[in-house]
């Protein structure tokens, strides 16, 4: 096994990976961590409970 | 640059503490502690009257010490320590000053207050309506009052976080990406936010319909977002935990994770999908559709499993590799056997490991199964999974970190040492045999939260198998040595900060000292992992997931006996 990756002397002038990017914006990962759970669970499921036939 | 603050160098850390983050890191672990206390003691009368022999508290009693137990546990004690640690993962690990103290203040006062004005309304004694509050069954308004300036103040104190990762990018405190226990705390950090604000979009309406400005809460609405913000505010617990652990991993072994990349690709699902396990608690409600139900829990919900799967592995796996290269090579598991069983910091971190991934994760799993979940839901099999997640899991680890921060950051060497090296056994050991007997119970249909379980004198009175009795009974005795296991945490905690003898502040500075890389560069991210050289970690891993197919197994063939199709 090598050593932890921050000790050795990398090339920090590379192009920097998109996956990278993301982790390193954590305002854009609120964005993410809020939008998708308010969408997929509270939205979707209120319009269920909304669109539920009322009875005659 | 501002330079209106001071950093103090923790000479027995190397910890660089910010004057104004270090009080409010005291002040919010402190307050958290004391509703630990107050939610302890209240646990008395809630086992004391599950307990079939006892039997102590009348109805009513029960119903409003329940009520506060809920909430002083898995809300006030849990976000105050979070708070600290959301500082503590900022400030201190990024080295930089806290943005905006005085807003932090505004929202410590904020929470104080709406802690306190939640409690006395409930012991008034006509709030007895449960941590979910379900509507149509309505608290005084203060309930909900309290609960919302609460709320308010944990969001700023989260926004002040964010600031603060923004002072220190700006500021150059250090290189690279943030460490690998800050990004935990980022995700613990956005799954509050998620959580909070729904918990505001459902209890300002509910609030209101209290005075009577509002005059209809749907029930069903209510209960769907409430479970945003109950159930993902234990997911915040989640996040927060799991991030100590890897810096209690640091802390006992010099362990540097297996793989900073998938470690932070884990928490990364985290932020995506685990507020989503949400919907269990629906599983079995009318009006939300299959679709959304199965969406939530049984395909999104398991990209978070998967994550929790990833920690569990990489955390015993960092601290394997980094006692194998201290020497301890010998077989499977001398690493283990070595391992500093006597620093409570190190046991209750592990103990906390083994019984969230055991018991509360596989019971998680099989609770988010939407046919298992018919099996026990609304039993106290529920009760006994979030107490195996939030008091083994989290209470535990947060224990821990508190025997490191007594010399650390409140700067008192800790008194009643012996006693502390057993606490996170008794605490431990206690908790993982009452979740154990609480689901055994609940799979046998036991409800949650009824005052008595017989519905006794009364025309639906049911007579329980034996079995039932004796594992409510084992719930009373496993309940009161976990409470002493709790005393013992409290006595040495707040002795310490009273009676324990002063240690030296260390170094004060005007200026901070940036923090070396200790985050890997664009380069590192893609480095590899350290493979199979954790190979006890990957023999307990397989231990594991034996017991997840065998229980999961064992309940479909419970399932399977429910009814007489074949």
């Amino acid at each position: 096994m090598s050593d932890h990756p921050g000790n050795h002397g990398d090339d920090e002038h590379g192009p920097v990976p998109f996956m990278q990017q993301l982790l390193d914006n954590p305002f854009l990962l609120l964005f993410l961590g809020v939008l998708i759970p308010m969408l997929l669970y509270n939205l979707w499921g209120v319009i269920d409970i909304l669109t539920v036939p009322v009875t005659k | 640059m501002s330079t209106a603050t001071t950093y103090r160098t923790c000479p027995r850390s190397g910890l660089q503490f910010e004057k104004n983050a270090e009080s409010l890191m005291k002040a919010n672990a402190f307050i958290g502690v004391v509703w630990l206390l107050i939610g302890g003691i209240l646990a008395i009368g809630v086992v004391l009257t599950r307990w079939p022999a006892v039997h102590w508290l009348p109805a009513d009693k029960f119903y409003m010490v329940l009520t506060a137990h809920g909430i002083d546990m898995l809300i006030f004690w849990i976000i105050f320590f979070e708070v600290a640690v959301l500082y503590f993962a900022s400030s201190t690990l990024l080295r930089c000053r806290l943005a905006t103290p005085r807003v932090a203040w505004l929202a410590f006062a904020l929470m104080l207050v709406g802690s306190v004005l939640n409690n006395v309304t409930v012991f008034r004694g006509a709030s007895s309506v449960m941590m979910t509050s379900y509507v149509p069954m309505m608290a005084e308004p203060n309930f909900y009052l309290g609960l919302i300036l609460f709320a308010v103040g944990a969001l700023i104190a989260c926004f002040v976080f964010f600031g603060t990762l923004v002072v220190a990018k700006r500021e150059k405190t250090y290189d690279g990406s943030v460490p690998l226990v800050t990004f935990g705390a980022i995700t613990a950090a956005i799954i509050a936010v998620f959580t909070i604000s729904s918990g505001a979009i459902i209890l300002i309406p509910t609030w209101l319909k209290s005075v009577g400005i509002v005059h209809e809460v749907d029930a069903l609405v209510y209960r769907t977002v409430w479970w945003a913000f109950g159930h993902s505010s234990q997911q915040i617990n989640v996040a927060a935990h799991i991030s100590v652990w890897y810096l209690v991993a640091a802390v006992a072994f010099g362990a540097k994770p297996m793989s900073e990349r998938v470690s932070r690709m884990a928490f990364l699902l985290y932020i995506l999908f685990l507020q989503l396990a949400s919907a269990h608690h629906l599983l079995a409600d009318p009006g939300l559709s299959t679709p959304w139900k199965v969406v939530n829990t049984s395909y999104f919900m398991y990209f978070a499993v998967l994550a929790s799967m990833i920690h569990g592995l990489t955390i015993p796996g960092a601290m394997e590799v980094a006692q194998r290269r201290k020497g301890y090579t010998k077989g499977l598991f001398e690493w283990l056997r070595k391992a500093p069983w006597s620093n409570p910091t190190f046991s209750g971190v592990f103990i906390a490991i083994i019984g969230f991934g055991f018991l509360g994760g596989i019971s998680g799993v099989m609770m988010g199964t939407e046919q298992l979940n018919m099996i026990i839901h609304n039993t106290i099999y529920v009760p006994g999974h979030f107490h195996a997640t939030v008091v083994i899991g989290t209470t535990l680890t947060f224990m821990a970190l508190t025997y490191y921060l007594i010399p650390v950051l409140f700067k008192r060497e800790m008194v009643l040492p012996g006693l502390a090296k057993w606490q996170p056994y008794l605490f431990g050991f206690s908790m993982y045999f009452f979740c154990l007997v609480m689901m055994g119970a609940g799979t046998l249909g036991v409800e949650r939260r009824h005052w008595d379980m017989a519905f006794g004198g009364s025309p639906l009175a049911y007579e329980w198998p034996g079995a039932a009795y004796l594992m409510m009974g084992l719930v009373g005795i496993a309940g009161v040595a976990a409470i002493g296991g709790g005393a013992i945490y409290i006595l040495v905690t707040v002795g310490s900060l009273l009676f324990g003898r002063r240690l030296e502040d260390g170094e004060v500075s005007a200026r901070f000292v940036p923090l070396p890389r200790a985050a890997p560069t664009v380069i590192a991210q893609s480095y590899g992992s350290a493979g199979f050289a954790a190979p006890g970690t990957f023999a307990l891993a397989r231990v594991f997931l034996i017991s997840f197919v065998l229980y999961y197994f064992i309940n479909w063939k419970y399932l399977s006996t429910l009814w007489g199709l074949s």
